[in-house]
């Protein structure tokens, strides 16, 4: 079974009084893009897992009589995917360098999302002064482009994996905090809101326990996109040299920086590690854009016309920063 | 419409404040404070005292705050650690450049996006739909670096069509009055030398452009297939006019709408995507210059630049903006 389908079960368990998750991951089943998206997101996961198992020696192995004969052997039966200029087998540090991506991409994601979490549902919740206080906040976050302000970021910090986490973990937080403001604003006006408040129910409980299920889902799309934009972010601070310090890392940005001056030689060690970022880059897009189509009520048993327009609004609002500084 | 203007000026003010404040507090957090990163390697106690006090550093924070904010409305954007030029004198010669990548980035978005998305919207369900699909889905996929490392290696590398880095060969040595290579390369009717220029903004130019091309492509076709069903286009159909005058006055014009907010939008990834391309042609913009600052710990021109570059950003949306309520009525009066 694929990630997405587990997690889509998973969720369906949570809410089954609703029937909005079954019903979703009904429609994400139907959708061929989004099966193709998990198969290449559980690829990206199972390498990352399985790496030691899978794996043809450690990822830092060097052998440099691999490449007595000049840089660099091609593929070969010994190693799939050749070797790299310090001889080390670049199948097993793809593997590994999915390690690092799948980590970087969950932790960064991680931070963005809950620290834009509070902020933004504290803002949509509570309104008023600090609501914007909040979001003039938000907006000089984003009158910075992502990349530039990981930069700074990174520059306060010093380079290094920690760092480019937190980087583009940071740069994360306005985007998820202005969706969820947004999407709290709209339920706040709901009936059962009014009546849970009529019954007396405390502030934090109404705001947790009623508006936050209700107001989350465009915020696991968003999630899930983000994570594409996490992991094309921290291949760029990678690539630039901002990433982990020591050049052994098998980060797979680190890896295209390093072998830029054998372009002419052996160009598939630029190209490897690059097809690695497009697919599991791709695969985290698929199921975004699955998960949107699916999760969206106002496109429950209608197609045509209403797809375009809702991949209209999150183009023009919603991923205004999503694909930033890729 | 002049009341919109200054409502959206005034909404500049606490933006452009609040980027200042950030930078400020930045600046006071960077490793070793604002004294050493300004002296860099050179930093010994005594000179940090020395610099401290001629820089005001050991004033309380809001007179240094102001002194901040006067030296940088004056242009004043301190001296960098590495040529020890002045950094305003340098964005004089980057930025030129980074804005000639920008535009033709930017017109090799729109050029082809536009009439892509179109007819994919035009044959919806079709295969060129489905092509156009996947391809802006892969457009967005690609990593800036990555597409650039590729092109690199087929065009430059491979077939020797196109120069692999630079802005202008190396042999051509012309003055250049205003830093934009082409239009001074016009100004003075020196057709090679722009001819030259040209061939080495292409590659850079469509790196660059690929994920603004995707999110065009995209936007295009999902707006003409929202407006194809209004009700002003079967009236026009109805009425008898040509399908090419309805799909060019009613459908294209209002179809083009959303896309004039993106290309606001964009400019910040193509300020931000100007790093990682100009780094692998390397491309003498504000992009490999700010890459050479993180390594040479040049933070004056970090702050500087960075600076700059949000206020270029902050200044592309507010023309976007405006242009966008002087095209579309409805917004000047809601």
């Amino acid at each position: 079974m694929s990630i997405a389908e587990v997690e889509a079960q998973e969720l369906a368990l949570e809410g089954a009084t609703s029937g909005l998750w079954s019903d979703a991951f009904r429609r994400l089943r139907r959708n061929p893009g989004a099966i193709l998206g998990a198969i290449l997101v559980s690829l990206f996961i199972s390498a990352a897992i399985f790496a030691p198992l899978l794996a043809h020696g450690g990822p830092k192995d060097q052998n440099l009589i691999l490449i007595a004969g000049g840089c660099c052997p091609g593929p070969s039966h010994a190693h799939w995917l050749g070797v790299d200029q310090l001889g080390r087998d670049v199948y097993t540090r793809i593997l590994y360098g999915a390690r690092y991506s799948l980590l970087i991409g969950v932790v960064s994601v991680s931070i963005g999302l809950s620290i834009g979490l509070i902020l933004g549902s504290v803002a949509g919740y509570l309104g008023g002064a600090i609501d914007s206080v909040i979001m003039r906040g938000m907006d000089i976050m984003l009158a910075i482009p992502g990349l530039l302000f990981a930069i700074g970021i990174v520059a306060l910090l010093g380079p290094g994996l920690y760092q480019i986490m937190i980087a583009v973990g940071v740069v994360n937080i306005p985007i998820f905090a202005r969706l969820l403001r947004g999407s709290i604003l709209a339920q706040r006006e709901n009936d059962f809101v009014l009546a849970a408040r009529a019954v007396g129910v405390r502030r934090h409980r109404i705001l947790f326990s009623h508006i936050l299920p209700n107001a989350i889902s465009p915020v696991i799309v968003q999630g899930t996109l983000a994570m594409a934009t996490a992991i094309i972010d921290v291949a760029g601070l990678g690539f630039l040299g901002l990433g982990p310090q020591d050049p052994a890392t098998p980060e797979w940005g680190t890896m295209l920086s390093d072998v830029n001056d054998y372009l002419q030689t052996a160009p598939w060690l630029a190209i490897i590690p690059g097809v690695a970022i497009v697919l599991s880059v791709l695969g985290f897009n698929l199921i975004g854009d699955g998960l949107r189509e699916a999760l969206d009520p106002k496109l429950r048993g209608r197609t045509g016309k209403f797809r375009e327009r809702s991949r209209l609004s999150y183009l023009g609002a919603g991923r205004r920063k999503a694909v930033s500084g890729a | 419409m002049l009341r919109y203007l200054v409502r959206r000026l005034l909404l500049l003010v606490p933006i452009l404040f609040g980027v200042s404040l950030l930078i400020f507090f930045w600046i006071h957090a960077l490793p070793g404070g604002p004294a050493e990163s300004l002296l860099g390697e050179r930093a010994t106690p005594q000179l940090v005292q020395v610099y401290r006090h001629r820089y005001g550093l050991d004033k309380p924070l809001y007179v240094q705050y102001w002194a901040y904010v006067k030296a940088t409305a004056s242009g004043d954007l301190g001296v960098s650690v590495a040529s020890r030029r002045r950094v305003i004198d340098e964005i004089r010669v980057k930025f030129p450049a980074t804005v000639e990548l920008a535009l033709a980035a930017m017109i090799f978005a729109v050029s082809i996006g536009v009439p892509l998305g179109f007819l994919a919207a035009k044959r919806y369900g079709g295969v060129f739909d489905n092509v156009s699909l996947v391809a802006s889905l892969i457009g967005i996929s690609i990593p800036i670096f990555f597409l650039a490392i590729i092109l690199k290696y087929i065009f430059a590398i491979r077939l020797g069509w196109l120069p692999s880095v630079g802005r202008i060969s190396v042999t051509i040595d012309v003055k250049h009055p205003t830093n934009f290579y082409i239009l001074d390369a016009i100004i003075q009717r020196q057709w090679y030398v722009l001819w030259d220029v040209i061939k080495h903004l292409i590659l850079p130019a469509i790196a660059l452009g690929s994920i603004p091309l995707a999110i065009i492509t995209r936007i295009t076709r999902a707006a003409v297939l929202d407006v194809q069903n209004e009700d002003y286009v079967r009236t026009a159909r109805a009425k008898g006019l040509p399908p090419q005058t309805v799909d060019r006055r009613h459908v294209l014009r209002n179809a083009l709408l959303p896309v004039t907010t993106v290309i606001g939008l964009q400019t910040g990834l193509l300020l931000s995507g100007a790093v990682l391309t100009e780094t692998v042609f390397a491309y003498p913009g504000v992009g490999s210059w700010l890459r050479d600052a993180i390594f040479n710990r040049d933070y004056p021109v970090l702050q500087g630049g960075i600076l700059f570059l949000a206020v270029v950003f902050v200044l592309v949306n507010l023309v976007v903006d405006v242009s966008y309520a002087f095209i579309n009525p409805r917004i000047r009066y809601s």
